[in-house]
């Protein structure tokens, strides 16, 4: 697996999510991503990135676009923070468990909508995630 | 005993201030369209008087003294009105190192002894560094306040609330909606309702890049509090790709009543409040029957 092309956004505010939506759906397009992967892609990072500003007041995701093959092709974006971390993980993955006011569908919703997702977390030092969309998949 | 440059420069006020606007005048960069040359004179003799009483009163470089105070107020001023203005920060900053061109030459002018002008140039030139990082951050802010009070206009021009028949409200929604725009969204919606006695609202978000659960939390509270007033919502404007990503994403909408496109909703809404939309002199089906 290679990496082509690489970035990294810082996170601050709820303007930046926006600046990642868009730089991701361009990164997208170059590789001539579908609509409905581009959008499920999309939103996946939305929910991350919000979780991001919620829980952890920012942080920075890393953007690349990553080649398996000739014909696979792919975005993966990791999102690390410094924030107070996830106790437990598993209670996090459930649907419909939410330390916030929210609906508690946002990391298993997440790991729907990717092909592929990882999550590391430590208390008290930070959360990392990753996800990875193929062109094809 | 007072440095030189403070015992010079006050006293030759027209001097410097003559050389400092024809340096100004001959910039590329003026803009007499954004400014008149008798307002730039104004401004700038304005400036010039401040910082000579403040060079009179203060020996030091240092720009935080209390006699300086008024000076980085008027330079504050006079920053913020430009970047307000539309003047780039090239023709703002040349505003303020022109000036240290006029002094320089002034103080060249007056002083033959090169061992005793060498302190005084690198004294003005500290002290008008200081003033162009002042300009500079201000200008910053200027340019900062203007954007953000440009996001506050959009935020309100961006959620209007169109009545297309009566009894029945439209909100097309663009961009994302966050928790504040949520807020204005729901207000207006509401208010509306209100004022022009609706009973069915039809939230269209045709326009909205994407759906995740915040979003969908926020759609799910609207529609509840139109209930309770009453109303019955309907959301149009859900993209066949936004279908599939609500779906996988878990979100359960199915108790909200949701429709495709903007057209569609309305034909519900006209069939709810049971009115029908026919070609002049055709019949419809019912009134055969």
């Amino acid at each position: 697996m290679i990496t082509i092309n690489s970035e990294t956004i810082n996170i601050k505010t709820e303007q930046d999510a926006v600046f990642l939506r868009n730089r991701v759906s361009e990164y997208a397009n170059k590789i001539k991503m579908g609509l409905v992967n581009q959008t499920k892609l999309l939103t996946a990072a939305s929910e991350l990135v919000r979780n991001m500003l919620r829980y952890a007041g920012g942080g920075k995701v890393l953007c690349e676009v990553i080649s398996q093959s000739v014909l696979q092709t792919g975005i993966r974006l990791t999102f690390i923070d410094n924030g107070p971390g996830i106790p437990n993980i598993a209670d996090a993955m459930k649907d419909g468990f939410s330390t916030g006011k929210s609906l508690g569908i946002g990391l298993p919703g997440a790991k729907r909508l990717v092909n592929e997702f990882q999550i590391k977390s430590q208390e008290g030092e930070g959360t990392s995630v990753t996800i990875l969309k193929w062109k094809n998949g | 005993m007072k440095s030189l440059s403070a015992q010079l420069l006050p006293s030759k006020q027209v001097e410097i201030l003559d050389i400092w606007i024809k340096l100004q005048l001959k910039n590329e960069g003026l803009r007499s369209d954004l400014m008149s040359n008798d307002a730039l004179k104004r401004e700038s003799e304005e400036l010039l008087k401040t910082i000579l009483e403040a060079i009179r009163n203060d020996d030091t470089t240092d720009i935080k003294g209390e006699a300086y105070d008024k000076v980085v107020e008027v330079l504050a001023g006079i920053s913020l009105s430009r970047a307000s203005n539309g003047f780039s920060p090239r023709e703002t900053a040349y505003f303020v190192f022109s000036l240290k061109e006029a002094l320089i030459t002034v103080l060249e002018k007056n002083i033959a002894e090169p061992k005793e002008l060498y302190p005084e140039i690198v004294k003005v030139n500290k002290l008008l560094d200081d003033f162009g990082l002042i300009t500079f951050e201000t200008f910053i802010k200027g340019r900062e306040e203007v954007i953000l009070r440009q996001t506050s206009e959009i935020t309100e021009i961006s959620t209007p609330v169109i009545q297309v028949w009566s009894g029945i409200l439209a909100l097309p929604i663009i961009g994302t909606l966050d928790s504040a725009r949520t807020q204005v969204v729901m207000e207006n919606l509401l208010l509306k309702i209100v004022e022009t006695e609706s009973t069915i609202a039809i939230l269209d978000i045709s326009g909205v890049p994407a759906v995740d659960s915040l979003v969908a939390q926020h759609l799910i509270k609207t529609v509840a509090a139109t209930r309770l007033m009453g109303a019955e919502c309907i959301i149009s404007g859900i993209r066949p790709e936004i279908a599939q990503t609500i779906v996988h994403l878990g979100i359960d909408l199915s108790n909200i009543n949701t429709k495709a496109s903007l057209a569609h909703a309305l034909r519900t809404a006209f069939s709810l409040l049971k009115l029908e939309v026919r070609k002049v002199g055709e019949y419809s089906k019912n009134t055969h029957a």
